[in-house]
């Protein structure tokens, strides 16, 4: 009955359910907004199942097409359909949504409801940016999750949170506005369409592409974050909860990369080859620099936040390459990087909720306590690491891989990270867990407890299966990364 | 004699409502100090009436009548319909707060109605007279509203200022008329055109002529450089006032722009662009910088009127169709969004307590959580933060200048809200992030919170499905022009 409307579903089911959520009311209701945001994070996973299920391999087209008038006097749709690079990050937001919901439960005792409502809502609107094929629904979908996201880190966040609340909203509204401006002169140009795939055959001239070449970098450089418009991220994410944590680093840095692969590459195709060397350098940057940054890092939140900003360093590397390897590798390294970040997060959020600090220095000898705790928290670091056999070594070994084709001393400086993502990941791990309990309180910690070992036991399956039989996720890109590669081979010049 | 009546026909809603407030005025003469909500009830009567006399002869085409002083067409009936609307809004949203100052009179609905009718003239008016009598009607009853809390230095101060300055820009206005009237030869916007168009030797009178209509309407709208009003105004006159002069005659005030500049001296658009352009570009930079710096929020959100106007004109300057349709768009929306952003003040005070000071709204979000996310989608709607209507408001006027070419103005235009970003946020952060340090109860009445939930509420139906709106929008500008 609802075949026709699957993505439909996956974007409105959370949202209505956040708004259910919301109904319930004050804190004196709190267990039922909790019972029904599981419920509705749950449904939302299984509706987007039959994208899994029906998802056709062998075709680049668009599946699962919806396609309505919405607003006829601007020629805009309510059009939506997925590929093989969407349709992954649909299913990876709502596995997310959940863990986020479960993860919540207990350590937030404020305002639940609309704790649980803004993580619902903005999870169905983050499903809606990936399935949106029409410009302006984009756009819609794209800064709709700023409001709940400006809310959860201002709300619910640490001490400096509103300072971190403000610089993330103007930000990333900065980029995005220039991205509008570019939508609208596209709507001109291609003689009156808002549709992306009509945009994908528009020609443009060189002028025309670079400039918008850099208002999309600007929008979307600013969510991946690239350096140097990540400066945002360490702040957001130090401040926000545990679940904002989770979802900026596994979600809507993907947005970010996303829009590279759904505008960028294959409406500006002359742009694309000819700047190149600039998104080539910044990732590289990225990689290298921030890396060293994250090893000075003393806080443990702020250090997996910049290690978040150099492994996307790695995804905008992998795309520039042109090549499907590093397109391919890029996109695993999203995927990987969603269950990797988020678990790492989800780890310091069951250190803060005992400990109450994210400091290094006040950890120490927690293996004695903890040790359930520390063996997941050993694998997750090593997946950051990008330790063979975890999710974390498939992207990076295929982006530095590509690398290596188009020209070695890429590859030379992308390596770096396997040697600074395991100091500092591993070098923090020592700190936190081995050694002499030296802190009092250590003493005191509890292991993790079924609530929490089944987040992260999830999601170290994760981790697990994916680096050891990553095949299934490749093919359903592969097609699709193959159609995109052929759109940016052909020139746009008029 | 039928001949006679029938030609009377197009404006008997103007008719109405000059009948009514006449009985009005004499009604609320008779009655004692108890029954003042007889005077009340018959102002949302007649603006009711008047609703349903212009929905019941919506026009199809342009219809010239009185000698082609007055005209009726879809777009000002379309127009009228938001008038009424939102006067009746202002009613609703004032009335406790106008009983708790004293100001429960008569005289306060008398000049609401009366400005109203000027606005009517204005929106439907096809003729320099007519347009000024309007104007003027409406300028008139607004300087005495600013005025009637007599004790209030700061409104009379307010009163003052408005009084002094409306008069200039009026003789401006009438100037730069007498000016266009030399060359065409007529006041008829129609035979203004007639003649622009068929090209006239006598260039510079006309360009004087133009600028002077030009600084005239700047005035009335608040732009930039002749908005020195609007704060001292928006901030002086009791919050029920401010209301009022912050919605519906944004309304007519558009009306009257696009009359002149879009009907009359239509051909001359490359005059008018590049001052427009200049007017645009100062409001929208000079609103959002100074509303930074405001810890009142009728002072700040007077400078985000200003802005707003600096984009509204940003349609207008397009001088096509589809800027006509998106500035008409816009300042729909942006009454709706005014009306709520005042009316949530008004809701917020109560008896000897102004809830107009930035902090007053500090964590509304435990007070009433409701109320505090009505207004959040009030704040990111006049962002222009989809998914509500301020964002579609912003979108069709940035299609409509990319249109003609002019991007620079449309990054300029998004770079001045970024900035206008941070101040609507401001309060979105005060609701929602900060603790309350005001802890009486809200005493708001239910028929204004019901008005204030459907105000709030249209907000995000209309982001989510503006199309019915942009069509009547679309329709309206369609057929008129």
């Amino acid at each position: 009955m609802f075949g026709q409307s699957i993505l439909s579903l996956v974007i409105w089911v959370p949202i209505l359910a956040g708004v259910a959520v919301l109904a319930t009311g004050s804190d004196r209701n709190a267990a039922l907004a909790r019972w029904i945001a599981l419920a509705g994070a749950l449904l939302g996973l299984i509706v987007a199942i039959p994208l899994a299920t029906g998802f056709d391999t062998g075709t680049s087209a668009m599946q699962f097409v919806e396609k309505a008038a919405w607003i006829p006097a601007f020629n805009i749709h309510y059009h939506l359909g997925v590929d093989g690079i969407s349709m992954p990050l649909i299913l990876l937001n709502s596995f997310i949504t959940v863990l986020v919901v479960i993860a919540g439960w207990q350590v937030i005792q404020d305002k639940v409801a609309q704790y649980m409502a803004a993580f619902l809502i903005m999870s169905g609107l983050i499903n809606g940016v990936f399935a949106a094929l029409d410009g302006i629904l984009f756009y819609v979908f794209f800064e709709g999750m700023l409001i709940p996201l400006y809310l959860i880190v201002g709300v619910w966040g640490g001490p400096n949170r509103v300072y971190a609340a403000f610089k993330f909203f103007l930000y990333t509204l900065l980029g995005s506005l220039l991205m509008l401006v570019s939508m609208i002169y596209l709507y001109f140009q291609s003689g009156g369409s808002f549709d992306i795939q009509t945009w994908h055959t528009t020609t443009l001239g060189m002028t025309a592409q670079t400039l918008m070449f850099f208002a999309f970098l600007l929008a979307f450089g600013v969510k991946v974050p690239m350096w140097p418009v990540h400066t945002w991220l360490p702040d957001a994410h130090v401040e926000a909860p545990t679940g904002g944590s989770v979802v900026l680093a596994a979600i809507t840095l993907k947005v970010g990369a996303y829009g590279f692969l759904r505008f960028i590459l294959p409406i500006l195709p002359d742009a694309s080859h000819e700047l190149a060397w600039f998104v080539i350098t910044l990732s590289l940057i990225a990689v290298a620099y921030i890396g060293l940054v994250a090893l000075v890092q003393a806080d443990m939140k702020k250090l997996i936040a910049y290690s978040s900003i150099a492994h996307m360093g790695f995804v905008t590397l992998g795309f520039f390459m042109f090549n499907p390897l590093g397109l391919e590798g890029g996109l695993v390294q999203m995927i990987s990087h969603g269950f990797v970040s988020a678990a790492l997060f989800l780890c310091i959020g069951v250190m803060y909720d005992r400990l109450h600090s994210r400091q290094i220095k006040d950890y120490g000898g927690l293996v004695n306590k903890m040790p359930v705790f520390a063996a997941f928290f050993m694998l997750f670091a090593m997946a950051n690491a990008g330790l063979p056999a975890t999710s974390g070594f498939v992207g990076e070994f295929m982006v530095i891989m590509a690398a290596t084709k188009v020209n070695f001393w890429f590859a030379f400086v992308a390596a770096t990270t396997l040697i600074l993502g395991a100091a500092y990941t591993l070098w923090m791990y020592k700190r936190v867990v081995f050694g002499k309990v030296t802190n009092p309180h250590v003493e005191e910690m509890r292991d993790v407890n079924a609530r929490e070992i089944l987040i992260l036991g999830v999601l170290a399956i994760c981790v697990l299966a994916m680096g050891l039989y990553p095949k299934p996720f490749t093919d359903v890109m592969y097609v699709s990364v193959v159609d995109l590669l052929a759109h940016v081979a052909q020139s746009k010049l008029p | 004699m039928s001949d006679f009546l029938t030609q009377f026909a197009p404006a008997l809603p103007e008719i109405f409502v000059l009948a009514m407030v006449s009985l009005i005025l004499v009604i609320d003469a008779a009655v004692d100090d108890s029954k003042r909500y007889v005077a009340y009830v018959l102002s949302l009567a007649t603006v009711v009436g008047a609703a349903v006399l212009t929905a019941r002869d919506f026009s199809t085409m342009p219809v010239l009548a009185l000698g082609g002083l007055f005209i009726d067409d879809p777009l000002s009936d379309v127009l009228k319909l938001f008038l009424y609307l939102s006067v009746a809004v202002v009613m609703v949203y004032s009335r406790d707060y106008l009983r708790q100052r004293g100001l429960y009179k008569g005289e306060f609905f008398v000049l609401a109605l009366f400005a109203l009718l000027g606005m009517m003239v204005m929106v439907s008016a096809s003729h320099f007279l007519t347009l000024y009598l309007g104007l003027e009607l409406l300028s008139l009853s607004l300087y005495a509203m600013v005025a009637l809390q007599r004790d209030s230095s700061v409104a009379t101060e307010a009163a003052m200022k408005y009084f002094v300055l409306g008069a200039l820009a009026s003789g401006m206005l009438l100037y730069g008329m007498s000016m266009v009237y030399g060359v065409t030869g007529s006041l008829a916007l129609g035979d203004i055109a007639q003649n622009l168009a068929d090209g006239t030797d006598l260039r510079i009178p006309l360009v004087f002529g133009i600028v002077f209509i030009v600084a005239g309407l700047a005035f009335k709208l608040g732009a930039v450089p002749f908005h020195m009003w609007v704060p001292d105004v928006y901030h002086g006159a009791p919050t029920a006032m401010t209301l009022f002069i912050g919605s519906a005659p944004k309304i007519a005030a558009f009306a009257f722009v696009v009359r002149i500049l879009g009907q009359g001296l239509e051909s001359q658009v490359a005059e008018w662009r590049d001052m427009l352009v200049i007017l645009a570009v100062l409001s929208m930079a000079l609103g959002n910088l100074a509303a930074i710096a405001q810890t009142n929020l009728k002072r700040m959100l007077a400078y985000s009127t200003i802005s707003h106007m600096g984009f509204m004109l940003l349609g207008i300057l397009a001088g096509s169709q589809n800027g006509y349709g998106s500035a008409m768009f816009y300042v729909l929306v942006y009454a709706l969004m005014s009306l709520g952003g005042f009316g949530m003040i008004l809701l917020l005070s109560r008896a000897g307590f102004e809830a107009d000071q930035l902090d007053d709204f500090k964590g509304l979000n435990r007070r009433s959580p409701w109320l505090a996310f009505l207004m959040l989608l009030l704040m990111f709607s006049m962002v222009g933060i989809p998914p509500t209507v301020g964002f579609y408001a912003k979108l069709a006027v940035l299609q409509a200048v990319v249109e003609i070419g002019y991007v620079w103005l449309a990054v300029a235009a998004v770079l001045f809200s970024l900035v206008g970003a941070f101040y609507y946020l401001r309060i979105v952060k005060l609701m929602y992030f900060d603790t309350p340090h005001d802890t009486e109860a809200i005493s708001a009445c239910p028929d204004a919170r019901v008005i204030m939930s459907a105000n709030g509420l249209a907000v995000l139906a209309l982001g989510i499905l503006p199309q019915p709106l942009m069509a009547v929008c679309v329709h309206a500008i369609g057929v008129s022009f």
